[in-house]
């Protein structure tokens, strides 16, 4: 059995990242912090879906770390079509762009727009909305790092429960942000009965180039949510973020599956299954759910979220258990 | 050809003749029957080529507007009122980004307290965002002006708001001219953006600028207005030639010559102006009236030769700066600087107040007039309420 | 193109932004020794061979474990494959079966002629005395380096222990024919049934002298051997065996074997397929502490060879054999007789106690020390106190296997040439070795070992289990490749910043322009091959 990893000089189905002429999307000299996971996950996604189309994408970028580390005058760091215009609206404009091309016979080119977290489960929600509802034909991407890290680290609504961030620093018996599971756009978008939507993570580059080229093909609204760990904002050693990344898979609080029209119609299994534990004790923003007078609710609480994502996705011993 | 029409669907033809690919709107009156008007020329086939793409607000609609026109394609929407205010940050980036959308505003009051009639609050608002931004007067004026707008809009490669008073021209009915295609397309080359998403060119769209450049953007997005004025007023003259008749340009006097006072507004109002400064005149007065079609930019010295000789200019403006009082009265005034002429400040039609020409004739008669004045304000209400407002603290 | 000025930018700008001047900590790729090459005593490439293996170019890596060991084949059958214990995968989920991959391709190798090719001409002379494992192999590296080899051996046939200590069934003679006549084309002199006296007799016209006469002097037992005693010693016992001149001796249907070497298994296995009814082993220890490889003793006990363990034989008369019961005490190693004795019945008893070297061929040669353990004293480029005579293999101080044998062999051939071209050998400058910690094992799938067994029928024909092509690609694709590269890209694929360039040929280089020094391409390489380095 050839091992996992991103090449094999021996196969010939191996990732578009180990090919000597990927397109690198996002080229070198971009400004984001080291073992930024969003950088890599930006180039992954956008290197497959380049191969997958023959290089013919064009991209919408939200504001956030990723616009600004990537394109700050005089330095642009993107070889593809590449357009920022806001905050909120990149779902919208991408639609624009969409239907531009359309307009213009050029359907081939295939139309991604991408952001951050807050860019689209918080401020841009109702453009990702409406570009869903609308099916337009666009590929939006989610680079979850579960809060506002160009900004300085505050809480989305996607940071999880229990987690430190700057707005939610654990004093007394306040243990971090509330015990919620933080906003689950996929779910949200597979409420929209969209064709495609699927997770992935930069703990697993194959099964996120898969999904990335597979989704670039789909005609109408796809949603693809990628989780991009962040040393800075979740404190822990910059050489760690596809250790950090693969440990919230294995751990089931970050369950990859893809879903067609709202029904999941695949999981991604658990390699070797670990304790939501072994996952949050590298990461300072969880620090505080460790400490001698730390409840043990917290991470019961966070054990729990994780064992019911393994029984919903069926992420342990097939879809029979 | 002369058709009765209402005004929002004068303006939707006028727009389908443009060949926009990209149409998009949120509904709110009184802008939604422009967009009923196109919707239904696109379903029916008489609009071919284009989108139109329903949006969940109108952050979304300029935003989709953004993204076909970095694309490629004409793109146009329309709002009004609160609308405008909702993508207020999108207006602000497609002037940035140099792209020349054309939208039409169905002028509107703002709230709160929320107001659905005719005013130019909602213009006020974004006045300084870099959109070259005409007033029509009529009907056909409203339909005439996009089809201008969208070729001016290109060559200078900024985005256009056409401002339409809502409801007193766009739920109207009047005669109006469409021309044919043939002479639109003749008018109008077809749009060949020198800038735009191509992966045969990958260019990247709206960058981060440092504190080192800022300054320079800014600067050259100044310079840029200031250039247009020319092309404006040119793009005025070839539409007379072409189409016989006077839309658009900078400004359009009457009755200038000989004009001891100047009555200055902005859209529809015109009319009814001229109708009190005709019966003024009749009676012995030494009265004109100005009309701005291009607000921004700001055509100053066209505006200083027109009033230079007048020894009063009352401007009749539909908004109010609340704290300081008219705007457009206060950009005439810095624009007569070192003339001796009086600019007087007259507050008209908020909420959709009506502004009759007996209001007006009484208010361009009088002798004396206060800082600002508010026509038709009733004194009957806010004399109480002064007390109520006043702060006695101090 | 009339692009807004600052708004809008061409692409790839940024590669004026070296954002390698953020670091502090710079990666580099290390090449480390892996734990099989490590202990491997001929020193073999294995990690490099079965790399070519995975690749299903066998003879790319035939080649490659040539250039250390002539004897594929052989050792793929005889190595007590230390390399395996040592083998990383060990601590995952089995070691590599590497001896079993050599075998097989060494089969391949023989079953498809391959040759060495041809040797340069002969300059010097150089004589080597033995013709077993160790002198064949040097005979081999000299006669590639250029000198001209005679090697002298006292029995008929050539392979010194491999054809007279070790079993057929384990090592079936065309196999090793077949290796060591490959050696013998390369162009060396082979004189057979020359029993050197003296070495002092011979020197006369070699340049140089390499003796590998082995250990073949039996051990002296200090059992009382009664009149009428059947005893034997093992090694004669296999030299009858491949003697076809000679008679076998009868050694009766209840047998004894006396050691709990590798040689004691072999006898006892050996008389069992001779038609011994009934053979047992009697050793000194536990069975803990038998010396004989862990496979061979297995194999034994399921022949149906009885061990009898912390026994000691005190005499041997007719048809029985007084044993002494021990007692050991093994955290001090204390071994010492107990009161109790047992009569064993016995028709004849084979002693395999350990060889010595036979001094005899020294005789006159003074200069030629003999250690109080009888070996050959040499210095640390292998030459005995008379110059230009070297001494290797069983016959000087060490581990007596055949793999053993083969380095010494290997080693002496390259201090020989050495001291010919008036040099110090070159020093084998060794990597760190590269440990299981070093490792990333999660892209390591589950893959477990499958052992194979060599127990066959009861005869001296050996099993055939080589390999078929795909099981050899297949079981080589096991190999971690511990400490060196083996262009699986994670470095490539995960840099955040693009700061590793891979070229068309697949190598890959940092580039320190771009590279922030995070870290992940070093916590990311599965075979510990790269690690992190302060920057200057």
């Amino acid at each position: 059995m050839s091992p996992l990893t991103i090449g094999n000089r021996l196969a010939k189905n191996v990732a578009v990242q180990s090919s000597s002429d990927r397109p690198n999307c996002l080229t070198s000299g971009h400004r984001a912090c080291q073992g930024c996971g969003e950088a890599l996950g930006a180039r992954c996604v956008l290197d497959a879906a380049y191969v997958a189309t023959k290089g013919k994408i064009a991209v919408v970028n939200a504001t956030g770390c990723l616009e600004v580390f990537s394109c700050v005058y005089p330095e642009n760091s993107w070889r593809v079509p590449w357009l920022h215009s806001l905050f909120g609206n990149a779902p919208a404009v991408a639609a624009g762009v969409a239907a531009a091309f359309r307009q213009q016979g050029k359907e081939d080119v295939r139309v991604i727009a991408q952001g951050g977290d807050g860019a689209l489960a918080d401020i841009g929600m109702g453009c990702l909305s409406g570009m869903f509802e609308r099916d337009d034909d666009v590929l939006c991407v989610c680079y979850d790092n579960q809060a506002y890290m160009n900004t300085g680290v505050q809480r989305s609504g996607a940071t999880p429960a229990f987690a430190r961030t700057a707005t939610t620093l654990p004093t007394g018996n306040y243990l971090g942000n509330d015990a919620q599971t933080g906003k689950n756009l996929p779910k949200i978008a597979m409420a929209h009965g969209i064709p495609y939507v699927a997770t992935a993570s930069v703990g697993d580059i194959r099964d996120l180039e898969k999904k990335a080229a597979k989704a670039i093909r789909i005609k109408g609204a796809k949603y693809l949510h990628v989780h991009v760990p962040c040393p800075l904002g979740w404190g822990y050693p910059t050489s760690e973020t596809i250790k950090i990344a693969r440990a919230a898979i294995q751990c089931g609080l970050f369950p990859l599956f893809e879903a067609e029209h709202g029904k999941i119609v695949e999981s991604t299994p658990i390699k070797e299954p670990i304790k939501v534990e072994d996952y949050l004790r590298g990461q300072r923003r969880f620090a505080h759910l460790f400490g001698k007078n730390a409840p043990p609710e917290a991470l019961a609480a966070l054990q729990n979220t994780a064992d019911n994502n393994i029984r919903e996705y069926a992420l342990v011993g097939g879809a029979d258990e | 050809m002369l058709h009765q029409l209402e005004g929002s669907h004068a303006i939707a033809r006028a727009l389908a003749l443009c060949r926009p690919g990209v149409v998009c709107a949120y509904p709110i009156s009184p802008q939604t029957h422009i967009l009923e008007g196109l919707e239904e020329l696109i379903r029916s086939g008489k609009l071919q080529n284009c989108e139109y793409l329903n949006v969940e607000s109108e952050m979304g609609a300029l935003s989709v507007a953004i993204g076909g026109e970095a694309a490629g394609v004409r793109s146009y929407t329309a709002t009004s009122s609160q609308g405008l205010l909702y993508m207020i940050e999108a207006v602000y980036n497609a002037s940035g980004l140099e792209l020349p959308i054309v939208m039409t505003l169905g002028n509107r009051a703002l709230g709160s307290p929320i107001n659905i009639w005719n005013d130019h609050s909602d213009a006020m608002s974004v006045r300084d965002s870099g959109w070259i931004m005409f007033f029509a007067e009529t009907n056909q004026e409203a339909a005439d002006l996009h089809i201008l707008a969208f070729g001016i809009a290109e060559k200078v490669r900024c985005p256009v708001i056409v401002n339409v008073d809502g409801f007193i021209l766009t739920h109207a009915y009047d005669r109006v001219d469409i021309p044919s295609q043939e002479e639109v397309d003749e008018f109008l080359p077809p749009y060949a953006p020198s800038v735009s998403m191509d992966v045969d060119s990958p260019i990247a769209i709206g960058t981060m600028v440092p504190p080192e450049y800022f300054m320079e953007v800014r600067h050259l997005a100044h310079r840029k207005h200031e250039d247009s004025l020319a092309m404006i007023e040119c793009a005025g003259h070839a539409f007379e030639e072409k189409f016989g008749r006077i839309s658009g340009g900078l400004l359009r006097g009457y009755n200038l010559r000989n004009a001891d006072t100047i009555v200055v507004a902005m859209g529809s109002v015109a009319g009814t102006i001229k109708d009190a400064v005709d019966e003024l005149n009749q009676e012995g007065g030494k009265f004109g009236e100005l009309s701005l079609v291009c607000y921004r930019p700001f055509p100053e010295e066209a505006l200083r030769n027109s009033l230079k000789n007048a020894k009063r200019v009352i401007v009749v403006e539909k908004s109010l700066a609340v704290g300081i009082g008219g705007i457009l009265s206060r950009e005439i005034e810095l624009a007569m600087k070192g003339c001796d002429v009086e600019v007087i400040s007259v507050i008209a039609g908020l909420g959709g107040r009506n502004i009759t020409k007996t209001m007006l004739k009484e208010c361009f008669g009088r002798k004396n007039h206060e800082k600002t004045t508010f026509l038709g304000l009733r004194n009957d209400i806010i004399g109480d309420q002064y007390r109520r407002i006043s702060n006695d603290d101090c | 193109m009339n692009k807004p000025f600052a708004t809008v930018l061409g692409p790839s700008t940024s590669l004026s932004n070296k954002t390698g001047s953020w670091r502090t900590m710079r990666p580099e790729y290390v090449k480390m020794l892996p734990p099989c090459n490590a202990t491997c005593p001929a020193g073999e490439d294995i990690q490099q061979w079965l790399s070519f293996s995975q690749e299903g170019r066998f003879r790319e890596a035939w080649d490659v474990m040539v250039k250390d060991n002539p004897f594929p084949a052989t050792m793929g059958r005889i190595c007590y494959h230390t390399c395996e214990k040592a083998c990383n995968r060990g601590q995952f989920d089995g070691a590599v079966n590497i001896n079993l991959i050599e075998r097989s391709i060494g089969d391949i190798a023989i079953a498809n002629e391959w040759k060495f090719g041809t040797a340069p001409e002969a300059k010097k002379k150089i004589l080597i005395i033995g013709g077993g494992p160790s002198g064949l192999s040097a005979a081999y590296f000299l006669r590639k380096l250029g000198y001209g080899v005679t090697v002298y051996e006292s029995n008929v046939k050539l392979g010194g222990m491999m054809r007279y200590g070790v079993p057929r069934y384990r090592l079936p003679g065309d196999i090793m024919d077949a290796e060591i006549r490959r050696i013998i084309d390369l162009g060396v002199e082979v004189v057979c049934s020359k029993r050197v006296r003296s070495v002092r007799e011979e020197i006369c016209g070699f340049d140089a002298v390499y003796i590998a006469v082995g250990a073949y002097r039996a051990a002296k037992t200090s059992a009382e051997i009664a009149d009428g005693a059947n005893v034997m010693d093992a090694v004669d016992l296999f030299r009858k065996l491949e003697d076809a001149a000679s008679s076998l001796p009868d050694f009766g249907k209840k047998v004894v074997v006396y050691g709990g070497g590798n040689t004691a298994i072999d006898a006892a296995r050996t008389v069992l397929r001779l038609g011994a009814e009934s053979v047992k082993i009697v050793y000194r220890r536990t069975i803990n502490n038998l010396s004989a490889h862990e496979t061979e003793i297995h194999d034994a006990l399921a022949e149906g060879i009885e061990i009898m363990c912390l026994r000691t034989i005190d005499s041997v008369e007719k048809g029985k054999v007084l044993l002494s019961v021990m007692s050991y005490d093994e955290e001090n190693d204390i071994l010492s007789k107990t009161d109790k004795t047992d009569w064993l019945p016995a028709d004849s008893v084979i002693f395999a106690i350990g060889q010595s070297l036979d001094e005899g061929i020294l005789k006159e040669m003074s200069e030629i020390s003999v250690s109080e353990q009888g070996v050959i004293e040499i210095d640390k480029n292998m030459m005995t106190g008379a110059k230009g005579i070297f001494a290797g293999g069983d016959a000087i101080m060490g581990k007596r296997t055949v793999t053993h044998a083969i380095g010494s062999g290997k080693k002496a051939a390259k201090c020989i040439d050495a001291y010919l071209q008036g040099q110090e050998p070159m020093a084998n400058v060794k990597n760190q070795t590269a440990t299981f910690k070093r490792l990333n094992t999660v892209y390591f799938s589950q893959d477990p070992r499958v052992d194979v067994s060599r127990l066959g029928d009861i005869s001296f024909e050996e099993k055939d289990i080589s390999y078929s092509d795909r099981e050899i690609v297949a079981e080589a694709s096991r190999c971690f490749s511990c400490g060196n590269c083996f262009h699986c890209d994670n470095c490539y694929g995960y840099c955040p910043d693009n700061a590793i360039r891979k070229h068309p040929d697949g190598s890959l280089e940092i580039n320190l322009d771009y590279c922030k020094g995070c870290g992940i391409c070093v916590a990311e390489c599965p075979c510990g091959s790269m690690k992190m380095t302060l920057d200057e």
